[in-house]
């Protein structure tokens, strides 16, 4: 029961076939055999969830995720578990009021199981950057989840959940989703409410859903997507049904391949697999155009600027006084700010506020953040002149599939870099997608990306259904976790 | 160097982050190499292009001025550290 979609089990639930207290069940059941091995829980509700889907079982009701238990990444405020962003500085931490996705997500039926790993302050690709335990990968041991979604990505790979939520600033949806081989979406900035997600950089962040085929993905982000008055940054937009998008054939869809994301250092396997995939988006009807994005490269540096200087500021208020852990021994106001900022983060952490400090930091700002917001105009630029050309732009997620915890864990830079395909996305605001699209000879999942303008993930949804529908890979499941 | 031990320490002073001489050290030749990396921005003339801080067309957020209800101040205070159910307490400030 653990692997059903949300699709097949809203169909079974309204035929009275299962129970959501059976669905509760066979997934804690799934939980305790295999998360020592895939290490995806900070936190789990087991008596919630249970008291839940019997209340669920009793009342009926129609919502769209009525009795079907999720989880969240730990990134998001939750009033009834801890919210740790997976960091030392936040133990114990219970936040005194729900993020509006979680009350989206209460209020469409859905149970909420618990809360995931990820990388401390969702910075990181690999998810080796949480204080508390490092998830891996389902489909391998001791490979890498990605990040910074890592643990809500193999949960659902793992059957431990039947979808979560995740939280997206420079591919931290997207790069997890392709690694694990489960569907990802990070929705058009401003889609979806950021009240109650926990800040990294507040002009790039954006939460999304993480789930099994691309139809849960549309149903899910029916649930989530809206204006929300305690996000001024929501945008007032009326939400369509998502799942009305999928439909079969791609006739008039235009699809592009920007040459940039095809350059050096991609592996050969992850070109094969989404080269693959756009020829299987022809054979649905697509018409396959070349277009050129040509800042790309400038994207790293533009966004290993922009997130640590907004970063630095967000992270300002974890000082000890209103939540979280403090280093009780300091004896005056300064070091305690310091000890306690100095113990409760980790170097990741540590290493983005210092870079964001000094991009802001006199003398500097021109130079650095300045120089940063205005070649994002120009990667914004590209993205708008090439959707004049075409209707969605396909590329590959991560330049390789998943690669062993441990692995250029002492060189941050060379991690930065491989986050070039999705940076993009979030310095842009577009919605962008991860979908499977094949394997590697390893048998580690590769995903194909998929972006659009503004607005359009209609479009991003229908594409990525009709690969789905033909690329015969949404029924694997990892091997030797039974 | 882009960056030297000195600037590290002032920055680190600033973002009231402690950090050992070895900390240091090792943090100075990683944010070297990076900043070594984002110089590759000054390769682009950007004389006259407006700066991006926001991808949307938004411009002010407002509401109706009424009162509405905020958050009690036990629920306020409860994640806390240290508070004396009025406020939060932290070390004497002025000596």
């Amino acid at each position: 029961m653990h692997n059903l979609t949300i699709g097949a089990i809203r169909e079974q639930l309204s035929r009275k076939e299962i129970t959501s207290t059976a669905l509760v069940e066979s997934v804690l059941a799934r939980i305790d055999a295999v998360d020592e091995r895939i290490k995806a829980y900070l936190n789990l509700d087991r008596d919630g969830a249970l008291a839940a889907a019997e209340q669920a079982d009793k009342d009926g009701g129609s919502g769209l995720l009525h009795g079907i238990p999720v989880a969240v990444k730990d990134v998001l405020c939750t009033r009834n578990m801890p919210t740790t962003c997976g960091s030392r500085i936040l133990e114990g931490f219970i936040a005194p009021y729900d993020a509006t996705v979680i009350e989206k997500l209460h209020n469409a039926g859905a149970i909420i199981l618990g809360k995931l790993a990820m990388d401390e302050f969702a910075m990181g690709s690999t998810n080796e950057n949480c204080a508390f335990q490092v998830p891996e990968n389902p489909w391998k041991a001791g490979y890498v989840t990605g990040g910074s979604s890592g643990g809500s990505a193999a949960a659902v790979a793992a059957g431990e959940c039947f979808a979560s939520l995740g939280s997206d600033t420079g591919g931290s949806i997207r790069q997890p989703a392709s690694l694990c081989g489960v569907v990802g979406l990070k929705p058009t900035y401003g889609r979806v409410s950021r009240y109650g997600l926990v800040a990294f950089a507040s002009s790039l962040d954006q939460v999304g859903p993480l789930t099994r085929d691309v139809f849960d993905c549309a149903l899910m982000m029916n649930v989530i997507s809206g204006h929300d008055e305690r996000d001024s940054t929501s945008i007032r937009r009326d939400v369509p049904d998502f799942t009305t998008a999928l439909t079969d054939g791609l006739q008039g869809v235009r699809v592009g391949i920007p040459r940039e994301y095809f350059g050096e250092g991609l592996d050969p396997e992850v070109e094969k697999a989404v080269r693959g995939g756009i020829d299987m988006l022809r054979e649905a009807g697509a018409e396959i155009v070349d277009v050129s994005l040509p800042h790309t490269e400038y994207c790293v540096a533009v966004y290993y600027l922009i997130a640590p200087a907004e970063a630095s500021s967000n992270l300002a208020r974890f000082d000890g006084v209103r939540f979280g852990y403090r280093d009780m021994k300091a004896e005056s106001l300064i070091d305690m700010y310091r000890q306690t900022r100095s113990q409760g983060f980790g170097d990741e952490v540590k290493r983005r506020i210092l870079i964001g400090t000094y991009a802001l930091s006199a003398g500097y700002y021109d130079a650095y953040y300045k120089k940063a917001s205005q070649v994002r105009t120009l990667i914004k630029d590209d993205f708008a002149a090439a959707f004049d050309q075409c209707d969605l732009v396909v590329s590959p997620v991560t330049p390789t599939p998943a690669w062993k915890i441990g692995e250029n864990a002492d060189d941050p830079l060379a991690l930065y870099l491989s986050d070039i395909l999705t940076i993009s996305a979030n310095l842009a605001g577009i919605p962008g997608l991860s979908v499977p699209c094949g394997f590697s000879s390893d048998g580690l999942p590769i995903g194909m990306q998929m972006q659009a303008a503004h607005f359009n993930e209609d479009i991003l949804l229908k594409a990525a259904w009709n690969l789905e529908q033909r690329a015969g890979v949404v029924d694997k499941k990892p091997a030797g976790l039974d | 160097m882009k960056i030297s031990k000195q600037e590290v320490e002032r920055v680190a002073q600033l973002a009231r982050l402690d950090m050992s001489s070895g900390e240091v050290e090792k943090m100075t030749g990683q944010l070297d190499s990076i900043l070594r990396y984002v110089a590759k921005l000054d390769e682009l003339d950007t004389t006259g292009v407006a700066v991006t801080t926001h991808t949307q067309d938004v411009v002010n957020a407002f509401r109706d001025d009424e009162v509405r209800d905020s958050l009690p101040r036990d629920k306020a205070l409860a994640a806390g550290p240290r508070h004396n159910d009025e406020t939060f307490v932290v070390p004497k400030v002025i000596g």
